[in-house]
């Protein structure tokens, strides 16, 4: 057993990560829709979920049950194959995407097969990211035009113009931070910014131009608002996935969500430093950081349980309280402390920006068709050209 | 059978059924989507030589943006399956045997060289990103910079195409 082991590690190794890798990102879908309500609700004054379990905490499994049994309907003259393909087709891209990004700095042997935090170490794993981008307009567009719908179809075409428009943004935007690096590769970038001075050394800096057209490109790229047009509801009812219903418009959610993800991840990789602490190596003590910060929020949650207004939820808080306040120990523990630092600052800043996506979501109204087209066109892609001039100049400049 | 070749098969066996598909289907969207999918294995096979970066410039520009536009226009127009109509006379008289005589001159050529066919090779050191585009900035810097022109001068042209209308 242990000779199969170790001769098929390289095949068993890499699948076994997946599927805990996917088991992850679906739960952290999953909780994110939780997230969005309950934020955009406290921006705009209400509750948000709260009926089913305690502040709604059980109402992505309710969402999930729901997705599962509703009757799938097929709508007349539809294109079938491309009907059932396109929502495979999103959620596969949106969860390759994940495979290539590097989520910590460590190096660790399973069944004597050396392996890193995440899936695949690549070479040129950015264009391998561009690639999977490049292929995401299929799925949109090929839903749009097989539900044999107008408000589809709009929705679809709006889309492809719009992934097609931002692509180009998004691509240059992220010279600048190639030509810094010199690396095609993710994790290769992150090592470049590592050069001890903490925030400093991030390519935030330098290339703040390149981060906020990469950031709206992004936002673009995913359909999020403002740039939200493929599914603007007053309009289209609701853009290309209009005649998906049940676990097909699910999917759907779900590689927008995941969508969201990996464009954060890839904004904390390039900008931010991944997993890189913002401060500098000699400050030891703020290795202590996730366990000052998980532990007074657990027994925070456990403090807030016990006065909540239904038994389960007195039963069910103080157990997630608890729960929190004890992995919150347990990364202070000296054998586990070093290995917490990495995952613990990428999934921070992972945190922050997909705050970021649900705070823009309830604030800001919606881009008009033309102004998005004009605005992508006519600044954001010259700005962006211009960023790769000024990068190359200033580095030529260095050089001489 | 090593597991390269295993992949090598499936990949060449993906792409000669999608090449088939793309001519088969009569619906104009499924022949770009097995277009789609020929382009994406041959980017397969190019990772499976080595060349990481033509593989994945292979799925930017052909898969994603060439094929967009195909998909695009296609749903722009909105345009049905295909009629059937009756073979042409010159097609008969004139196409088949061609196609016959094409197919049966490859076929003998394959035949006759089957032993001196070498395998190819991607020497990974040539096709890094590095050295393509060292090669492209130096080498090949003015067959480089024509076909930007060149396309630049297409861009153009298809502007002033578009615009006629309005003058």
């Amino acid at each position: 057993m242990n000779d199969f082991l170790t001769t098929y590690a390289f095949l068993i190794v890499p699948i076994l990560k997946i599927a805990i890798l996917v088991f992850i990102v679906l739960t952290v879908d999953a909780y994110l829709t939780w997230l969005e309500r309950k934020v955009i609700a406290h921006i705009q004054a209400r509750w948000g979920p709260h009926r089913v379990g305690p502040h709604g905490l059980l109402q992505p499994l309710a969402d999930g049950v729901k997705f599962i049994f509703k009757e799938d309907p097929l709508p007349a003259n539809v294109d079938k194959v491309a009907y059932f393909l396109a929502p495979f087709i999103t959620l596969l891209l949106a969860l390759t995407s994940l495979a290539v990004i590097p989520f910590g700095p460590q190096k660790f042997t399973v069944f004597g097969y050396e392996t890193h935090v995440g899936i695949a170490d690549v070479n040129i794993s950015l264009l391998v990211l561009f690639a999977i981008t490049a292929l995401g307009v299929y799925g949109v567009a090929l839903a749009g035009w097989a539900s044999n719908n107008k408000y589809s179809l709009l929705g679809g075409l709006r889309s492809s113009a719009q992934m097609i428009s931002y692509e180009l943004t998004l691509t240059l935007s992220v010279v600048g931070v190639l030509l810094l690096a010199g690396d095609f590769s993710l994790r290769g970038i992150v090592e470049q910014q590592a050069a001890g001075k903490g925030l400093l050394s991030w390519y935030v800096f330098p290339q703040i131009i390149g981060f906020a057209c990469f950031y709206i490109a992004a936002i673009a790229e995913t359909n999020r608002v403002p740039f939200d047009l493929p599914e603007a509801e007053s309009e289209l009812v609701a853009g290309f996935h209009t005649e998906y219903a049940s676990m097909k418009f699910a999917m759907f959610f779900i590689a927008e969500y995941t969508s969201m993800i990996s464009v954060s991840c890839l904004a904390t990789i390039l900008f931010f430093g991944g997993w890189l602490s913002p401060f500098p190596d000699s400050w030891t003590f703020t290795h202590y950081l996730p366990s000052v910060l998980l532990i007074p929020f657990g027994l925070w949650v456990i403090f807030d349980g016990i006065r909540y207004e239904n038994v389960f939820g007195r039963i069910m808080l103080p157990g997630v309280g608890a729960a929190i306040a004890a992995v919150g120990a347990l990364t202070a523990v000296p054998a586990i402390n070093p290995y917490v630092q990495g995952p613990f600052w990428f999934f921070a800043k992972v945190f922050i920006f997909l705050f970021v996506y649900i705070w823009m979501r309830g604030t800001l109204p919606r881009f008009r068709y033309d102004q998005l087209m004009s605005f992508g066109w006519k600044f954001l892609l010259p700005v962006s050209i211009a960023n790769v001039v000024l990068t190359s100049v200033v580095i030529l400049w260095r050089m001489h | 059978m090593t597991a390269s070749l295993v992949i090598f098969f499936v990949l060449a066996t993906v792409t000669v059924l999608a090449a088939i598909s793309l001519i088969v289907q009569r619906h104009p969207i499924h022949g770009a989507l097995s277009l789609i999918v020929v382009m994406v294995a041959l980017a397969g096979l190019y990772l499976l030589m080595g060349a990481e970066f033509v593989a994945a410039v292979q799925i930017i520009v052909y898969g994603g943006a060439i094929m967009v536009l195909f998909v695009f226009v296609i749903m722009l127009l909105n345009d049905g399956e295909e009629e059937r109509t009756n073979f042409s006379k010159l097609a008969t008289f004139a196409g088949i045997p061609l196609a016959v005589a094409v197919a049966g001159l490859i076929g003998a050529a394959v035949v006759h060289s089957s032993s001196s066919l070498p395998a190819a090779t991607a020497n990974a050191t040539l096709t890094s990103t590095k050295t393509i585009s060292l090669l492209i900035f130096t080498e090949f810097v003015y067959p480089f910079e024509l076909t930007s022109f060149l396309i630049l001068v297409a861009i153009l042209g298809a502007i002033v195409l578009a615009q006629r209308e309005d003058n």
